[in-house]
């Protein structure tokens, strides 16, 4: 028994360092990740069209899914979130040509619907509030976690006007939804999750004593 | 009911088959924890099969990563049979792993067993080919570096061995089987479409089959036991071996609350850390696979870790290349698995019964494969690269020279008439 228990706390998720995970080092900040805070996650919707998505697409999201996940009225995404003349239940691209954008930055702004999931919402988060100017980059600004980063700081004017509270709180929630958009079904997957676990708990009473009836007579 | 057994039995052998091989197989009674991952591991082989199967309908070679994607979030529930079968094949190299460690410790390869471990060794073998040919279908970025990585091993084979062809032709030839293997020049769709073929239709077939095999091989001979007792030489006046009780329904219902047991942690990580903290699924396939971002880290997923430290860790180059080496001491680490039942000369089968020297060495081994396991998935450094020689040198001193010579230095335990203890 003991060793059985010692091979189930083995198999238990530990937090291990990830392979092949992302660096950052000491400029890494814990990321405000809630999803279940919907106000967040709309404001972090509404933050990424407005600031993000003139470069970076989310091209595995759908407009349609966005509205009925963040319990915003489809008509509302239409008016506010989807710029183009796309219908709801297109995916969020954008119009940029790939090609050119590599000539204005170096790197094509990379699709960002994985982000979090590539790096992590941590290192997503930590870059947003990690700009510093820098003269030496072309666009005047460096970033604490991803050194001679090629996006230019365009939350620059953002950064100025609000406090430091309400600028970090913003990219908290822009990182919320990126953290959403990477899983769109980690709620539901929870909530499954334990209908399952409550139903395989109940499912072992009864082959437990069912093993113990049969097993009465060996020995 | 009954008459339609009957009139299918009069035709098909239905119920000889279930007597021979559920109600009248006659399994020791003395079987233990590690006796689980047998069936844990049909479980895992069903559950890959199924998903599989669904994952098949939805999924498109020619538009890898978008599919998954795809997969992921338009097809209902797509993302929880994704989760499963990735997550399934973890879980299958888990419990496959646990499965081996038992024949170890019990000597269950050891005559007359030797076919069903040899069959048991090229499942392995098999299961091996199908995750890795699975994991480069995401088409992510790490799939797209590690198939790399692993499909060049083949052109790093000393082909110049083979009598009459030099170091030139033997690199040449290497070239040309990487392009065959690769179905391009480079890594490219091509790859992916023939490895789906070969993921969803060949390795399975090929897998199943040797499972029936293993099955009916260890039926023939019947089980070991934790003790390494023969139950055969002990039976009643109808030919039953005392220490037998019929597979059904003793271990149907004991195995139920095993695998009950075992859904519940599968379901703990499929439902709430799928990606495993990037060791199930690691980060960098989360992008595209990309021929120009080479990840900061290529790792194999860690069931492959044991045999990559070792490869790694082979730095010599006399006579032949480093990676030529490498190739060869990581194909021996497997290859020489199944040479078990003959390198292992002790008398007595359990490790129950055998002296110290033999009991520290396999707790030894199994720490020796953890380390290698965790070796293979860390970024190199000198100190890892020491440790890993050291493990790999001691994996082979384990099986060349502890299995077959150990006993001689120790003193056994006596072996048992009967299977001791209950369950």
């Amino acid at each position: 028994m003991r060793k059985l228990m010692i091979l189930l706390l083995t198999l238990l998720p530990v937090s291990l360092p990830a392979a092949g995970g992302g660096a950052g080092g000491e400029h890494m900040k814990e990321a405000p990740v809630n999803l279940q805070d919907q106000v967040s996650l709309q404001k972090g919707a509404q933050l990424f069209v407005n600031n993000c998505m003139g470069c970076h697409s989310m091209d595995y999201l759908r407009y349609s899914r966005m509205a009925e996940d963040l319990d915003i009225p489809e008509e509302l995404v239409q008016k506010h979130l989807n710029f183009g003349e796309g219908k709801v239940g297109s995916s969020m691209t954008n119009a940029v040509n790939k090609d050119e954008a590599e000539d204005w930055f170096g790197v094509a702004p990379p699709d960002l619907t994985l982000v979090t999931r590539r790096r992590s919402p941590d290192w997503v988060y930590s870059y947003l509030t990690g700009f510093y100017k820098d003269d030496s980059q072309a666009y005047g600004y460096n970033n604490h976690v991803f050194k001679n980063a090629a996006m230019p700081h365009v939350m620059a004017d953002m950064e100025q006007e609000l406090n430091e509270e309400q600028f970090n709180s913003a990219m908290g929630d822009i990182t919320n939804f990126l953290t959403y958009a990477g899983e769109p079904h980690r709620q539901e997957s929870e909530r499954l999750g334990v209908y399952v676990l409550v139903f395989l708990f109940i499912l072992l009473i009864p082959a437990w004593f069912l093993y113990k009836e049969y097993w009465k007579d060996v020995d | 009911m009954t008459r339609l057994i009957d009139w299918v039995d009069a035709r098909l052998p239905v119920v000889e088959a279930f007597r021979k091989h559920m109600s009248q197989y006659y399994a020791p009674r003395n079987f233990n924890f590690w006796y689980i991952f047998g069936v844990l591991a049909i479980v895992v082989l069903v559950n890959q099969l199924l998903t599989g199967v669904w994952l098949t309908m939805f999924y498109s070679p020619t538009d890898a990563f978008e599919s998954v994607q795809y997969i992921m979030r338009d097809v209902q529930f797509g993302w929880l049979i994704r989760y499963m079968h990735a997550v399934g094949a973890s879980a299958f190299f888990l419990v496959v792993y646990l499965h081996m460690f038992r024949g170890l410790l019990y000597g269950s390869y050891k005559p007359p067993r030797e076919l069903v471990w040899i069959f048991g060794m090229l499942i392995y073998v098999a299961l091996m080919a199908e995750g890795f040919l699975g994991y480069v279908l995401p088409w992510g970025n790490m799939s797209y570096w590690g198939a790399q990585v692993i499909i060049s091993l083949v052109g790093a084979v000393p082909y110049e061995l083979i009598p009459f062809i030099s170091a030139a032709e033997s690199k040449e030839i290497g070239e040309a089987l990487v392009t065959w293997v690769r179905g391009d020049y480079l890594l490219s769709e091509a790859t992916v479409n023939k490895f789906f073929a070969l993921h969803v239709v060949a390795i399975p077939i090929v897998l199943l089959a040797l499972v029936v095999l293993h099955i009916l091989a260890l039926h023939e001979v019947g089980s070991n036991n934790p003790d390494g007792v023969d139950i055969k030489k002990n039976k009643d006046e109808n030919g039953i071996p005392k220490d037998g009780i019929p597979f059904h329904p003793y271990y149907t219902v004991k195995d139920t609350v095993g695998v009950v047991i075992f859904l519940m942690l599968f379901a703990v990580v499929v439902f709430f850390f799928p990606d495993g903290g990037g060791y199930l699924i690691e980060k960098p396939n989360f992008g595209p696979a990309d021929p120009l971002a080479t990840p900061d880290h290529i790792a194999p997923v860690w069931y492959y870790g044991p045999y990559y430290a070792m490869l790694r860790a082979t730095t010599f180059d006399i006579f032949m290349s480093a990676k030529a080496w490498g190739v060869i001491i990581m194909g021996g680490a497997i290859l020489i698995l199944f040479l078990l039942p003959w390198l292992d000369r002790n008398p007595v089968k359990s490790i129950r019964y055998k002296g110290w020297l033999s009991k520290v060495a396999l707790m030894l081994l199994a720490a020796d494969f953890l380390m290698l396991g965790w070796l293979g998935t860390q970024p190199g450094s000198e100190l890892r690269k020491f440790m890993a020689q050291l493990g790999t040198f001691y994996y082979f001193g384990f099986f060349l020279v502890v299995l077959p010579f150990a006993h001689r230095f120790e003193k056994s335990k006596p072996v048992p008439e009967r299977v001791t203890g209950g369950h």
